[in-house]
């Protein structure tokens, strides 16, 4: 055995073991996406992005090794580093851009609210395993103070973006977990009627004299330049219209590759990140923007398909989550290139640059790709 | 009802109840993508028009108006800061047809000699291709007229009035008011943390460094911006709509020009510094750092040879003594012991004690500056014959931590506030101090001989010209201790209403009345016939003041001679004065480094400025150095 393994062979197959192919493939679409994209949008990121994928797959492959099982035993410790990192951010954190984000530990500069977009789920896959036959109203109630408590924290740095990403994610669980109706349906009859009053009666309630309660005064400034961007063509709506010319500039067709004069000519802010999207819709038009659609898509179903036949409660509920958060950050990143929700910092998952956000997305992957494997163990 | 929610030990239901909620999962997703396909099908089929008009031809651009800077002017009106429109030429290198041909012939049409090209080549790595970068400033209208006749053979090269910042008093007042110049990299990554990145849309400058630093949100104004139609060349055609700029508040100081001039002068060319407070108001009258610096060498990017001269000269020009330097306070602390003498109780007014000329503590002999001693001394002769015998014994007696609690109040060791950036806290030395300053476990250790010479004001404390001088306001304010400020009034450019910088008293230390009336009577008595008497001889008023000198060089055991001293090593001379002794109107401490005795150099300048402040006399020379005033010892 051992003289056989050196076999180049051989060695692809030790990696495929416990890949996904289905995943495995449309990460690849994915991440071809990005880089035709980054080679326009910012030539001289590719080298360091590739080397954020490269590392990416690394972790995605370490997660998909280990028995999802094993993965769930970790959910507490994690859960517990990070409450108690995101306790030391907001006693000893860094401000940066008036945010109270990041925890210098010597070596490098952390942002503990980011594992949290991982460990925030695990924790309740595997807390809602340990009740299993005994889940009841007590059992939400703990779970949402497990949920809340990280949440407030990021809340308070102030980081509407990644505590909105937390919640959700801790939610969707909760929700797989078989929260009831009677609860969903209110809440979000209330959400909706606030968000629709919002839009309603924007021009009052952005007066620059109007509080709102409980709300700082840049993520007020955000939500009123969503509902009219015009009123800050400089600052923040300024990246809304040149995004939003972009993306209908681009047609059915597109403009070509290279060929963007938004993003060539530089109107396009964060052209690289969060508004790469953008520069997709402009170069490669409503075709290119829909084919990247139909990609996530498949990505979901995938992941929804893991999710249901996956073998145990805490497994199939991980699993569940993991694919809503890919939802989460597909959605509201290009609905707010697109002008539909408010600019939160979300990238485009598994396209925008930068190696944090792709880490955690792939550790998702990775999670998915253990879940399934361990259905195929269990039949066995 | 509870079904919904509550299951038992039915794994199968639970399975399909997951299933169902999976299904529902991804009905939402795929609602929210069909949402998100019609936006994309909105924009890029519906509107495709509208869209492709605005980006294709990239018709419309926004264009910041870059708001007028304030001014800042003196308490008379004097201009210290302004602004004038001058035209200058400049470069987008992303449309030339080849930046380097371009120079050159431009080279044919208006001169650009090297330090231009250098200063280019430093703003173009600064700056992205597409932004206009200027290679000549201050056009004179014959060279604009040049340009313009041949303006056709340059293709991005565009001649633009822009205003620039002057100082027309140069390097009078320079450490106050401080410049602006280009902002650089550090500059944006503070603009973008205080979230105003729109606001300096377009701006290319900012302060740097005093008054223009501290109120930068101030003077710097509101960013106004235009629509405007542009052409395929990217030349503005026609302007849609148009927001105004709004300009920059003005700043009026409590500086009164007129006494900030007499003071620089009474400097000559020793170095030095000088800070003069209103005692009810904290409103600083004037603030000198010698040797000075013309800010206007800034302003456009200082050339290498000017910063080299300025930055390498041993006098240090840059550096503002005045708030970041800290020296030892010598014998102008002994006002402020004796008074801590008497609010702890450890001394009355009238208590004597006998000085033979030196004091033993721990098998060491501190030294009196008169041999044999003064005999019998009470608190009122302590100060007048600056007494070291005295406050040795009183340091004693009050111990390390007694002293340092009652310094605090006064602000000494702990930075006055005043609003100038980069102000040192200097140096309130306690056992606590010396812990954390200091390595090695024997040099942590407090020693009750450093105790005694901080009674004199030497060893370890050390404190600035600022703190000297808000401390001396403090003690003839009885005890009233303000937050020091340069700035009287901010001016809205809009509405000319003034906005008062508050005389803010920041706490009251608690005072007895009598006590420090028994230190301000000494204090007029050293003008008198004290040490300060000859600096202030024949004065039409009364003043309170105090000498004082500061060791550099600790010249073991032999007696301080200043012939035998190397200029450099000779010992800094401090003074502190008020004035008119009952109804205190201003509070000045001088340093003069390397002045030797306070009485020597220190004294005469403090009697010019305060000479003006009260009477309006101006001197006709630089304050004298007194020489025989070394014979009188501080």
């Amino acid at each position: 055995m051992s003289d056989s393994s050196f076999h180049p062979l051989r060695l692809l197959q030790a990696f495929l073991r416990p890949i996904d192919p289905v995943l495995l493939l449309i990460l690849a679409a994915l991440f071809g996406y990005a880089f035709v994209l980054m080679s326009s949008a910012s030539p001289e990121r590719l080298d360091s992005q590739m080397t954020h994928m490269a590392v990416a797959v690394g972790v995605m492959w370490c997660a998909a090794s280990l028995p999802s099982q094993r993965l769930l035993s970790l959910a507490l410790p994690l859960y517990v580093v990070g409450v108690v990192l995101l306790v030391g951010v907001a006693l000893f954190g860094e401000v940066s851009k008036g945010a109270q984000r990041w925890l210098d530990i010597g070596v490098t500069r952390i942002q503990p609210s980011e594992l949290m977009k991982i460990a925030m789920p695990l924790m309740l896959a595997w807390f809602f395993q340990q009740r299993e036959g005994r889940i009841g109203w007590r059992e939400f109630i703990l779970a949402g103070l497990l949920l809340a408590v990280p949440v407030g924290l990021i809340v308070k740095q102030p980081d509407l973006g990644t505590s909105l990403l937390v919640a959700a994610a801790g939610f969707y669980v909760i929700f797989f977990a078989g929260l009831t109706w009677k609860l969903i349906v209110p809440v979000a009859v209330v959400g909706i009627v606030a968000i629709g009053s919002i839009v309603a009666f924007g021009d009052t309630l952005c007066q620059p004299d109007v509080q709102w309660v409980g709300m700082r005064d840049y993520q007020k400034h955000r939500v009123c330049t969503l509902l009219d961007p015009t009123q800050d063509p400089l600052g923040k709506g300024f990246h809304i219209i040149q995004s939003t010319i972009a993306i209908g500039s681009g047609g059915v067709m597109g403009k070509g590759w290279m060929d963007g004069t938004q993003t060539h000519l530089s109107f396009l802010p964060e052209r690289h990140t969060d508004f790469i999207f953008a520069v997709l819709a402009e170069e490669f038009g409503l075709l290119g923007a829909l084919v990247l659609l139909l990609i996530y898509l498949a990505l979901f179903a995938r992941g929804f398909m893991i999710a249901a036949r996956a073998p145990t409660l805490g497994t199939r509920l991980l699993a569940g989550a993991v694919t809503m958060i890919f939802f989460t950050y597909a959605f509201v990143n290009m609905g707010m290139v697109s002008g539909i929700l408010p600019v939160v910092g979300v990238p485009l998952p598994f396209i925008s640059y930068g190696g944090t956000a792709l880490v955690t997305l792939s550790l998702g992957v990775g999670i998915l790709m253990s879940v399934h494997r361990g259905r195929l163990v269990n039949k066995n | 009802m509870s079904g919904d929610m509550i299951s038992f030990h039915a794994p199968e239901q639970d399975s399909l109840r997951f299933r169902r909620r999976v299904l529902v999962a991804a009905a939402f997703a795929l609602a929210c993508f069909v949402l998100l396909a019609s936006r994309f099908y909105y924009l890029q089929v519906q509107k495709f028009e509208y869209f492709h008009t605005r980006a294709e031809d990239n018709r419309i651009a926004l264009l910041p108006i870059v708001p007028n800077r304030g001014t800042i002017v003196d308490r008379n009106g004097v201009v210290l800061a302004r602004n004038y429109a001058a035209y200058t030429l400049e470069i987008t290198p992303a449309r030339t047809n080849g930046l380097e041909e371009t120079i050159e012939a431009l080279n044919q049409v208006v001169p650009i000699d090297a330090r231009d090209r250098r200063r280019f080549r430093k703003l173009l790595e600064e700056s992205r291709s597409f932004e206009s970068v200027p290679i000549r400033n201050r056009l004179s209208d014959e060279e604009v007229a040049r340009f313009v006749a041949q303006r056709y053979r340059f293709p991005g090269v565009d001649v633009q009035a822009r205003l620039f910042r002057d100082y027309p008093l140069g390097a009078s007042a320079s450490h106050v008011v401080g410049y602006i110049g280009r902002i650089n990299l550090r500059d944006i990554e503070r603009i973008e943390e205080r979230d105003d990145v729109a606001n300096y849309r377009g701006s290319d400058h900012i302060g740097k460094s005093g008054l223009e630093l501290s109120y930068e949100a101030e003077l710097h104004g509101v960013t106004g911006f235009e629509q405007v139609e542009v052409n395929a060349g990217g030349r503005a055609v026609r302007r849609l709509s148009s927001t105004p700029a709004v300009t920059g508040s003005d700043l009026e100081l409590n500086l009164d020009m007129e006494l900030q001039k007499i003071a620089e002068t009474a400097f000559g060319d020793r170095r030095g510094a000088l800070v003069a407070i209103d005692p009810s108001t904290g409103g600083v009258l004037a603030l000198v750092s010698a040797p000075s610096f013309d800010p206007n060498l800034f302003v456009d990017g200082i050339s290498t040879q000017d910063w080299k001269g300025l930055n390498e000269s041993p006098d240090h020009p840059l550096l503002n003594r005045a708030i970041y330097s800290a020296y030892p306070p010598g014998s102008t602390f002994k006002p402020f012991m004796g008074l801590a003498g008497l609010t702890t109780g450890k001394r009355t007014p009238e208590q004597t004690i006998s000085d033979p000329g030196y004091f033993n503590f721990a098998g060491h002999r501190f030294m009196d500056d008169k041999v044999g001693g003064h005999g019998l001394v009470d608190l009122h002769k302590s100060i007048v014959v600056s007494c070291n015998t005295y406050y040795y014994q009183l340091a004693n007696d009050l111990g390390i931590d007694a002293i340092a609690g009652f310094m605090s109040q006064f602000g000494f060791g702990s930075r006055t506030e005043l609003d100038l950036p980069g102000e040192a806290e200097g140096v309130l030395p306690s056992p606590a101090w010396k812990r954390q300053r200091f390595r090695k476990p024997e040099q942590q250790r407090w020693y009750g001989g450093d105790t005694i010479s901080i009674g004199i004001g030497q060893g370890y404390n050390a404190y600035t010209p600022v703190q000297m001088a808000n401390a001396v306001a403090a003690l003839v304010n009885d005890g009233k201790v303000f937050r020091p400020h340069l700035v009287r009034y901010v001016i809205d450019s809009r509405t000319g209403e003034k906005r008062i910088v508050e005389p803010e008293p920041v706490r009251q230390i608690p005072l007895k009345p009598e006590h420090v009336a028994a230190v301000r009577r000494a204090m007029v008595e050293v003008n008198k016939v004290g040490t300060g008497a000859r600096a202030f001889a024949g004065a039409p008023y009364e003043s309170g003041g105090k000498t004082g000198t500061a060791q550099v060089y600790s010249l073991k055991g032999s007696k301080y001679v200043k012939g035998q001293v190397r200029e450099r090593l000779r010992d800094h001379s401090w003074f502190i004065a008020y004035a008119p002794a009952d109804k205190p109107k201003i509070a000045v401490a001088v340093l003069v480094e390397n002045g030797g005795f306070g009485s020597q150099s220190a004294a005469p300048i403090a009697r010019q400025v305060i000479d003006y402040h009260l009477l309006g006399k101006r001197p006709n020379q630089p304050a004298p150095e007194d020489v025989d005033a070394v014979e009188s010892a501080d």
